[in-house]
């Protein structure tokens, strides 16, 4: 839960302090908020992005209060007296499942798993993919060779597939879902980073601080990484709907997270059987995923439009 | 021109859109032809057909309606036999040597005539492939050595069979209704043989058509095998070669269909005849439509969960007591299995000889949290479970997974495919596992060994049982049990020492044996004489016929 | 002519041929690499996999006795190097070796499910660019409007839902209650043997021998799935659209050719359009590759008998040798897919060659 608290203190000070954004900052932090300022104002222009904004921000909250929301408990069900009950009925919001479980419970509590996903993979991806880019790129010659050569051969494996060997391999279970969706979703952060590393690598600065006798390795960490962060979090943030549809298409075919835990995907999976007569066990959290990476959708893509108005068009 | 460029854009978007609904907008009336009977049912299971190296469910099937044997299961009294190939039979006064007398002018399919040297053929090739159900001819003391003089032809419609012990009859026929004593066209499979160097494993030079025959025929049934593509389809085209009567279809197929819902859909919509792996929602809804019917037949399985016996916890007798009145039987049978299984705890199905049926187990927490407390365990412990990933398993092991946390158990449930926690369960490396058990072969013998003999419980030990691979050291009194009951040539004794084999088993035993699965099928209106039979093998489609 | 500048003529020559044999030989590495990098993995996978897959040849009934004999001439014993070579050494060759689920080489199986994958991957890439490109042109030149939204709104939501999810819910409706489709599948079984396809494509088959039922049939299994698709690959192919159309329409030559006078219309499809549409044919082409990997999940939910159904059945099964056999071609298709999109950029695009 730490991840989360971080992340919203992180989106709270830029909102205050709208007068100290002046055309003439006087120091660096100025600067560097003035900045975000006028980003958040591209940003929350766009009326779509603030609803995806919203809509994150919906989540984390109730994964921080899945306990006091739910009204059951999700895992443990009424299996003889209240299964497959449809929407509204004997108190069940959104009806109960083949095991007698509350859906909106199982709903609720489903979304730490998600935000639990989400988070891992890009801590665990984009690192990985940021040093291989930035070794790669700053080094160049056979480093560089062999290191896209590495990448290349995990961008030419199907994605699902590779994730679905990963997890056969390993055995079922969300960390390993969690693993192999990181494992395979590192290479085209490697290939930004890398892009980003050449753009920076012959600059001037990077020459002054090499001529100041920096290490390579320093020059690397210090230097050029963070140079790559801003595009990197961009792509992170847009791949994140995709990371949720990974690990929801790895619940849906058995590999994820195993019962009773109340993953999205797993449950479109177990609800399937009861498509034709109880629609609801797998339409609903089939709504859940498709509001949630909407969300991402829509924050990523306007991050990048905040971010980077060239690509907007104009 | 730029003007036109867009129009064309325009005109060809409306025309796609326009297309897509004129062809798809017509309603479907999808009917299967009069002549064929096609069947949706999960045959992913099947990896070869040829009945002497085939021992899966599916296959069973197939190979019972396009292949014959000497005896065949009798359908209205399953503790006996009646001739298929064979007229007639006897057993000598030893006990040891079983003459069979072939029905006259048997052709098969290919137009070969079948003659008793086919059948020592087929006994050898079983012999000496040495596949996986070869075992149900050795026991009886075959060995490539010895096939060609034990199992042979005296005279073209003659085949001697001479076994090691004085077993009971019954259950020496029993073992000769296992497809595995299929009768192939020797002269086809000689046509198809492949050469092989021979090795310390495997002494012979040819593959006595092992090849070939997983996916060719070389059978006499009512039906011929025409192809069979794995995870899609199997054809079966009618044999007019066949000495009984001629099966009134010209063509059976069998659709891979994994899931429940989409078997009803279909066969709702009439895209198939039969559905064969209804979910108890979908067999309700089936049985409540007018336009189909329902059948259902108990069947030799039994699903069970077992605690390794290498594990500390689940070693203690009172633990595995305990595991027993940790299942929610009454909640499991009413939804999860309705209609698709009864409540069994005994490892001998219905219908086979010998049966106990009874079911003493009930929910009871309490008598379970006294159990624990007796074993030292009152504040529960954690376990896994290797479950596959197909229902209704997944649906039984989350409900116990419920009920054990009520006594403090705290259940983890490891997903997988079946070969994966198959291949768990065979290296001995679960905590506890859940599934089914078929029995191999329709006599009493095939469960009562699985579940009681463990002569070797060293992890090098070679008799594989279900015993075995719980590491559970079975009493020695037991086996001996198990073993004797085998050469009772008295049927009414041998049934009673199989009774109390089970009740032991029942007592004190790291099994716990849930249901009985009834196998249930819906179909089509249209179709006629559909039935299923009390085994996998005996699922007969030659007798039914469509309006 | 004298005789320097002859050898400088030669020199140039000899550098050309040079170039030219140094990115035939990068061409040659990165593919040969590439190769390597799958087999290791898929090698690795098949190892690792708590799978034995003498299970897979077997079955579970098997006495101890034939699992150890199987396991030996399968040669599972031999040290994990030599494995791994015998496995190099027949993939080189070609040979795949026999799929152990469904006992046919490779080959032959993937020969029979590829053009299934294949004609749903087209089919659905065409409707995905008929659809997505006017409607991403239509975003693009409505900026801001309700148009432009709805078109982002229906993209967003193609890249968030899930697709399998979807997949049932149009099952749902689309055959369960409206019966507008045909079961999941590719053909009907009662087609199945009164119809010999030729290149396996069976709309392209049925339509050339013109058996319209067929055809027909056929059609009413494909529509659902290459529907679905097609949506995913519209969601993309509009999107890119409308940012290529963007930078179009704001370069100097449009504002030119309004001050000419032209008509708006001529200007979008005749001017912004063709000059987007090099970029565009990249993207198709990738949504493509996109679709062919990506028909895992739908090819499952429709039953669809492709390749990504077979490496899912064979990968559940620890057969390693069509799991690879799959990927390769996969990985194939996708890596000549870059190579030769890379390529149309460079020949089609002025400023890339240029430079």
């Amino acid at each position: 839960m730490n991840e989360i608290r971080q992340a919203t203190s992180q989106s709270a000070p830029m909102t205050h302090r709208q007068w100290l954004m002046s055309d003439r900052p006087q120091s660096r932090l100025q600067a560097r908020l003035g900045r975000a300022y006028m980003t958040w104002q591209r940003f929350s222009a766009n009326r779509l992005a603030v609803a995806g904004l919203c809509i994150i921000l919906l989540l984390i909250l109730i994964a921080i209060f899945a306990d006091v929301l739910a009204p059951h408990s999700p895992v443990i069900g009424n299996l003889g007296g209240a299964r497959l009950l449809p929407p509204g009925s004997g108190g069940y919001l959104l009806g109960t499942d083949d095991q007698g479980r509350d859906i909106l419970s199982r709903l609720l509590h489903g979304s730490r798993l998600t935000l639990l996903v989400i988070v891992l993979v890009a801590i665990i991806a984009a690192p990985i993919g940021l040093l291989v880019g930035a070794i790669s790129g700053y080094a160049g010659g056979w480093v560089d060779a062999v290191l896209m050569r590495m990448t290349d051969i995990f961008l030419a494996f199907p994605k699902l597939v590779l994730a679905l060997a990963f997890v056969a391999a390993m055995g079922p279970g969300i960390e390993n879902a969690i693993l192999a969706i990181a494992i395979t979703s590192w290479p085209p952060y490697a290939r930004i980073a890398r892009a980003e590393t050449l753009s920076v690598r012959n600059s001037d600065y990077i020459a002054a601080v090499r001529l100041m006798g920096a290490s390579p390795f320093r020059i690397v960490l210090r230097h050029v990484m963070p140079m790559c962060v801003s595009s990197l979090i961009v792509r992170v943030t847009l791949d994140m709907a995709g990371i949720i549809l990974t690990a929801a298409g790895l619940g849906f075919l058995g590999l994820g997270a195993q019962p009773p835990l109340p993953e999205w995907g797993a449950m479109i999976a177990s609800g399937r059987r009861f498509i034709l007569d109880q629609w609801w066990v797998a339409t609903m959290p089939g709504i859940a995923i498709l509001i949630v990476s909407l969300g991402f959708n829509l924050l990523g893509d306007g991050l990048r439009d905040a971010l980077d108005p060239r690509e907007s068009g104009q | 021109m730029m003007h036109s460029l867009n129009k064309h854009v325009r005109m060809l978007t409306a025309g796609a859109a326009l297309s897509l609904i004129l062809m798809a907008g017509a309603p479907a009336f999808a009917e299967t032809p009069a002549d064929t009977l096609v069947e949706g049912w999960a045959i992913d299971d099947i990896i070869t057909m040829d009945p002497g190296e085939a021992f899966e469910l599916s296959t069973a099937e197939v190979t019972a309606n396009t292949y014959n044997y000497l005896v065949r299961l009798d359908l209205n009294d399953t503790s006996k036999v009646v001739g298929d190939l064979a007229e007639s039979w006897t057993v000598s006064d030893d006990g040891l040597t079983y003459t069979f007398k072939l029905k006259p002018d048997l052709k098969f399919a290919s137009g070969n005539p079948v003659t008793a040297d086919d059948v020592a053929y087929s006994f050898e090739r079983v012999v000496k492939l040495d596949k996986s159900p070869a075992f149900i001819l050795t026991q009886f003391g075959l060995t490539g050595d010895n096939v060609t003089e034990k199992a042979k032809a005296t005279d073209a419609g003659t085949f001697t069979f001479t076994v090691d012990k004085a077993y009971a009859p019954s259950f020496v026929l029993n073992c000769l209704t296992a497809t595995v004593g299929a009768v192939v066209d020797k002269k086809l499979v000689l046509e198809h043989v492949a050469a092989v160097t021979p090795s310390d494993e495997y002494k012979y030079d040819n593959d006595f058509g092992n090849e070939w025959l997983k996916t060719g025929y070389a059978g006499s049934g009512a039906f011929k095998l025409r192809e069979w593509r794995a995870n899609e389809v199997v054809v079966m085209e009618r044999n007019d070669n066949y000495y009984g009567e001629k099966a009134p279809l010209a063509r059976v197929i069998y659709r891979h269909m994994k899931e429940s819902s989409g078997q009803r859909l279909a066969l709702e919509a009439g895209d198939i005849d039969v559905a064969r792996n209804l979910e108890p929602g979908d067999f309700d809804a089936v049985s409540k439509n007018t336009d189909l019917a329902t059948t259902n037949a108990p069947k030799g399985t039994v699903y069970y969960f077992s605690l390794n016996q290498k594990n500390a916890n689940l070693a203690k007798p009172e633990v595995a007591e305990a595991f027993k009145y940790l299942v929610d039987y009454d909640a499991i049978g009413s939804t999860l299995i309705k209609g698709i299984g009864d409540i069994h705890q005994t490892f001998l199905p219905k219908g086979v000889l010998g049966e106990l049926g009874e079911n003493p187990y009930k929910l009871d927490v309490a008598k379970a949290k006294e159990l624990l407390a007796k074993a030292g365990l009152a504040d529960g412990f954690s376990v896994t479970m290797d479950v596959r990933n197909t229902q209704p398993i997944t649906g039984v092991a989350e409900s116990i997974q419920q009920t054990l946390a009520q006594a403090n158990i705290k259940l983890e449930i490891i997903p997988g495919d079946g070969k994966q926690t198959l291949t768990k369960y065979r290296a001995r490396t679960h905590d506890i596992y859940i599934g089914q058990w078929g029995q191999d072969y329709f006599d009493p013998n095939s469960n009562a060994e699985t579940f009681t003999v463990n002569p070797d419980n060293s992890d090098e030990g070679k008799n594989k049982t279900l015993a075995w691979r719980n590491t559970w050291d079975v009493p020695k009194e037991w086996t001996e049990e198990s073993k004797a009951a085998l050469l009772e040539k008295d049927a009414t004794k041998r049934a009673e020492m199989y009774k109390d084999l089970q009740k032991k088993v029942l007592e004190k035993s790291p099994f716990v044996i849930v249901f009985q699965q009834t196998e249930v099928a819906g179909y089509r209106g249209k179709v006629k004489g559909f039935k299923l039979g009390p085994s996998f093998d005996t699922n007969y489609v030659f007798t039914v016929s469509k309006d | 002519m004298t005789i320097p500048e002859t050898t400088q003529l030669a020199g140039r020559k000899r550098a050309r041929a040079n170039n030219w044999a140094k990115s035939v030989l990068r061409f040659l590495v990165i593919i040969i690499t590439t190769y390597l990098g799958l087999l290791a993995v898929t090698f690795f996978i098949g190892r690792v996999i708590p799978i034995d897959p003498v299970l897979a040849v077997l079955g579970d009934r098997a006495p101890a006795h034939v699992v150890e004999r199987t396991r030996e001439l399968m040669g599972f014993n031999k040290p994990l190097y030599i494995q791994f070579f015998i496995y190099v050494r027949d993939a080189l060759t070609g040979n795949f070796g026999t799929s152990v689920l469904t006992t046919n080489p490779v080959m032959t199986d993937i020969r029979r499910v590829f053009p299934a994958t294949l004609e749903l991957a087209t089919f659905g890439t065409i409707i995905g660019s008929l659809f997505g490109v006017p409607l991403g042109v239509l975003a693009a030149v409505k900026r801001g409007s309700i148009a432009d939204q709805i078109v982002r709104v229906v993209g967003l939501v193609g890249y968030s839902v899930p697709i399998f999810w979807l997949a049932l819910l149009s099952l749902l409706l689309f055959y369960a209650k409206l019966r507008w489709v045909a079961y999941p599948g590719r053909i009907d079984i009662v087609y199945e043997y009164s119809f010999t396809p030729v290149t396996g494509l069976y709309l392209l088959d049925s339509f050339w021998q013109g058996q319209w039922d067929v055809f027909r049939d056929v059609f009413r299994h494909i529509i659902l799935p290459a529907g679905l698709l097609g949506y995913f690959s519209l969601a993309y192919i509009s999107r890119m659209t409308r940012s290529f159309m963007l930078n179009e329409l704001g370069q100097e030559y449009i504002v030119a050719a309004r001050a000419k006078g032209l008509s708006e219309t001529r200007i979008i499809w005749g001017h912004a359009l063709r000059n987007a549409a090099v970029p565009l044919v990249t993207v198709i082409a990738l949504s493509y590759a996109g679709l062919l990997e990506g028909s895992v999940l739908a090819e499952t939910v429709f039953a669809w008998p492709g390749l990504g159904l077979y490496i899912t059945n064979s990968l559940q099964n620890a057969d390693m040798n069509a799991v690879l056999g799959g990927t390769i071609v996969i990985g194939s298709v996708f890596i000549a897919i870059n190579i030769l999109s890379d390529l149309l950029y460079r020949t089609l695009d002025p400023r890339t060659r240029a430079r």
